[in-house]
């Protein structure tokens, strides 16, 4: 059941009353201050306000159009009608990053690259269009490379792109492939110096014996211009598969963690890193353990967490000592023997890791769980929300298929109230911390209008199927979403399923 | 080299005491449909080990990780945490396969070589490429290195042992230990010899070879031919498993063509 939001109700800031729900139910989607939204809608599940802002998709042609043309793709972006049916491998997005604002969003692709989402201004006679996201600007992080002495062909598909907070007019970010991380400036022109009488048209110096006259050159207004410029490229310092870099709260370094390593790099200096941590045995028979994803903490320099395939984290304080071989804080559930099975540490092994923005709280994601822990108690999560119980009985299946080792990851909200994360068929779930409600929701070309109310999914578990479940064996396992980001401080995701970019919002807005 | 020893070498590779010497059990090949029905909807993989389809069940998935491990391995890069945790996925089972007896020895080892002798002779094989190097000087080893070098001669004593045996349907399609999927992944920097030889060898890391190893098509190594014996991942040494369960195989094909 959809429910498209007529006209009516999206240009008044008011909302309807059939959405309104009872005196003292709260939504669950709390607003970034911590208080609770004042409205959810009933759909029937009571649960969710979601509506489709956009969708967006991130095909090769849009990188490859002229400015001109680009703004047809905003429109088609906008209209919902264009069909990509022929979406290839390099178009699958493989990581979505808003900046520390929520008016940029950047994602990169398996095509090595990098397109950027700016925010629609607001306006008056506009409103239906807020929270909508246009193309600002695309370019080619990565290209494919090839490593003539290891024999080795390097992928150029973008494994993590991360923001820098902002310092003046231009934006930074830093993109990763497997083993190169870049740091790239994106900036606007709207001007360009004229009448140097210096150069020559091409830009080559004139022989100084024929100027005769000094002109001051003039700046003219021009067609907004976006570029991005690589300004530094950290390369040659991992074995491994780079899996994470993350932006220190100094602003002035960043670590990268691979499968065995992280390393320390400051902003300024290509040429050599520090490494902090080191897991790889002497002898490679030994390998047990795999790094899976590292963070610095938001607010502490010196620390940060990275986990494990063996379902652990470690907090690592670099006050004390240079190389972090040793831990600080060391963060494991015990195993519940009654779950065990061949697959227990495999399905335990950590896909990703979060700080919560206070930076009391670290989420991490495992293959059916998401778990928040408490950076004051190592013995076990505070919170444990299972996202996809029902493939428990399946793991043998997803195990042949491979889909096991898929990498989920998860987000906070603004308020670290709400945590999100993906799931098959195009589902992603999110889990309210304070009212332990859940919900799934479908991200689908199908099942989505502009403007309309996300429906709740339901995934029927064993006994009888009811109307508008879905049952297990039904779902389609191609359809991933891992990668999904929360704006900032707004109740707006972006959401990222295979070539399609959806952001929705909650009704609220 | 044969098949069975093969499978020794992944139980050298893991290390397992006791048992060092065991070749898998294996008497029964799953055919297909049996193999998907016992995959498919199957809960019992937890459970108690009472019915034999849980041996059955296990077996299962013993193969099918040593058929990934046998892909990962074929890669130059592979993904080093999923290899991993494969890795530690077949250990748990032969662990457990050692502890309720699962992981018996069938045939007792005969001829005059002890049964570590096979594993060692194994492992050099497994090795040859390192070794060559010098970058990896393996202390348990031997003088023997340039023999076994050379790979066994079809009709060796040794593989006459084996080949006796191999009608038990042994898996001599994954012949590879631990040790050297591990070492593969640990292989980043191939000197320039083996860079040499991984650019002949070059067609060895298609699927289309290792099914073609798995098949045993390809024709053995020549006996003093060191250069197949050195080829490196995913060109398994060729067994004499032609008797191999068309069932199986079928199998095997279906888990490549889906992943």
């Amino acid at each position: 059941m959809l429910l498209s939001l007529p006209a009516l109700h999206l240009q008044t800031s008011e909302y309807h009353p059939l959405f309104q729900l009872p005196h003292g139910r709260l939504g669950p989607w709390c607003s970034p201050t911590g208080s609770p939204a004042p409205l959810s809608c009933e759909t029937g599940c009571g649960e969710g306000s979601w509506i489709l802002v956009c969708r967006l998709l991130v095909p090769t042609q849009v990188s490859l159009l002229s400015m001109e043309e680009d703004i047809d793709t905003r429109k088609i972006n906008n209209s919902f009608l264009r069909d990509h049916s022929y979406a290839t491998e390099a178009d699958i997005i493989s990581t979505v990053e808003f900046n520390h604002t929520g008016e940029l969003l950047a994602t990169g692709d398996k095509g090595g690259r990098v397109v950027i989402f700016q925010r629609e201004q607001e306006s008056k006679n506009q409103v239906h269009r807020r929270g909508e996201y246009n193309v600002y600007s695309t370019f080619q992080s990565h290209e494919p490379e090839f490593d003539y002495l290891k024999s080795l062909e390097i992928e150029e598909k973008i494994n993590k792109i991360r923001w820098l907070p902002q310092q003046n007019a231009a934006y930074f970010l830093l993109s990763t492939n497997d083993k190169t991380v870049k740091l790239w400036k994106v900036s606007e022109r709207d001007k360009r110096p004229e009448g140097y009488n210096l150069k020559d048209e091409e830009g080559r110096l004139r022989d100084p014996a024929t100027i005769t006259t000094l002109r001051v050159p003039v700046l003219r207004p021009m067609d907004l211009m976006v570029e991005a410029t690589p300004r530094r490229v950290f390369a040659n310092a991992h074995t491994y598969h780079i899996n994470s870099i993350s932006v220190n709260s100094d602003y002035e370094t960043y670590m990268s963690a691979d499968d065995l390593r992280i390393n320390l790099w400051n902003f300024e200096i290509t040429n050599q890193s520090f490494n902090i941590v080191d897991i790889k045995p002497a002898n490679m028979e030994e390998l047990t353990e795999v790094i899976t994803a590292a963070e610095f903490h938001p607010h502490h320099c010196n620390t940060f967490v990275y986990s494990s395939s063996k379902g652990t984290i470690r907090l690592c304080d670099m006050r004390a000592s240079a190389l972090c071989d040793r831990h600080t804080k060391f963060f494991e559930e015990p195993e519940d023997p009654s779950n065990r099975s061949f697959f227990s540490e495999i399905i335990s092994s950590i896909s990703d890791v979060k700080f919560s923005h206070s930076g009391r709280y670290i989420m991490t994601r495992d293959y059916l769980t998401v778990k928040v822990w408490d950076l004051n108690m190592e013995s076990r999560p505070i919170e444990t929300y299972q996202v996809h119980d029902y493939l428990r009985s399946k793991l043998c299946s997803l195990y042949e298929n491979d889909c096991i080792f898929d990498k989920f990851e998860c987000v906070w909200n603004g308020s670290d109230s709400v945590i999100m994360t993906g799931s098959y068929n195009n589902f992603f779930r999110m889990f309210d911390r304070n009212t332990k409600r859940d919900v799934t929701l479908e991200a689908s070309r199908e099942n989505s209008k502009p403007r309309a109310i996300l429906k709740p999914r339901k995934v029927c578990v064993g006994g009888k199927r009811r109307k508008d479940e879905i049952s297990v064996d039904s779902l389609d396992f191609s359809k991933k979403i891992l990668h999904t980001a929360w704006h900032p401080s707004e109740n707006i995701i972006a959401v990222a399923a295979t070539n399609n970019l959806y952001i929705f919002q909650d009704k609220v807005n | 080299m044969e098949g069975p020893e093969s499978a020794m070498a992944v139980v050298a590779g893991l290390r397992t005491p006791e048992n060092v010497t065991c070749v898998l059990p294996r008497g029964t090949m799953f055919a297909r449909g049996l193999k998907r029905k016992c995959w498919d909807g199957d809960e019992d993989v937890e459970g108690a080990p009472a019915a034999p389809s849980y041996s059955l069940q296990r077996q299962s998935l013993l193969d099918m990780s040593l058929v990934k491990l046998q892909l990962c391995h074929t890669l130059v890069e592979p993904n080093l945490c999923r290899s991993v945790l494969i890795a530690n996925t077949v250990r748990q089972i032969q662990e457990e396969m050692t502890q309720d007896g699962a992981w018996q020895l069938p045939a007792p080892p005969v001829a005059g070589r002890g049964p570590l002798d096979h594993l060692v002779s194994t492992e050099i094989l497994c090795r040859a490429a390192w070794e060559q190097q010098g970058q990896r000087p393996a202390p348990d080893l031997p003088s023997e290195l340039p023999g076994a070098l050379g790979a066994p001669a079809p009709g060796s004593a040794q593989s006459c042992i084996w080949e006796a045996d191999s009608s038990r349907g042994h898996r001599g399609s994954f012949p590879k230990s631990l040790d050297q999927i591990f070492e593969t992944l640990e292989s980043r920097a191939p000197s320039p010899v083996e860079g040499l030889f991984a650019d002949a060898g070059g067609p060895y890391y298609d699927l289309d070879a290792v099914l073609t190893g798995m098949v045993g098509g390809k024709s053995g190594p020549g006996g003093g031919d060191g250069l197949q014996a050195l080829a490196p991942a995913g060109a398994p040494p060729p067994s004499a498993s032609c008797k191999r369960d068309l069932g199986e195989l079928d199998h095997v094909v279906e888990i490549l063509v889906e992943t």
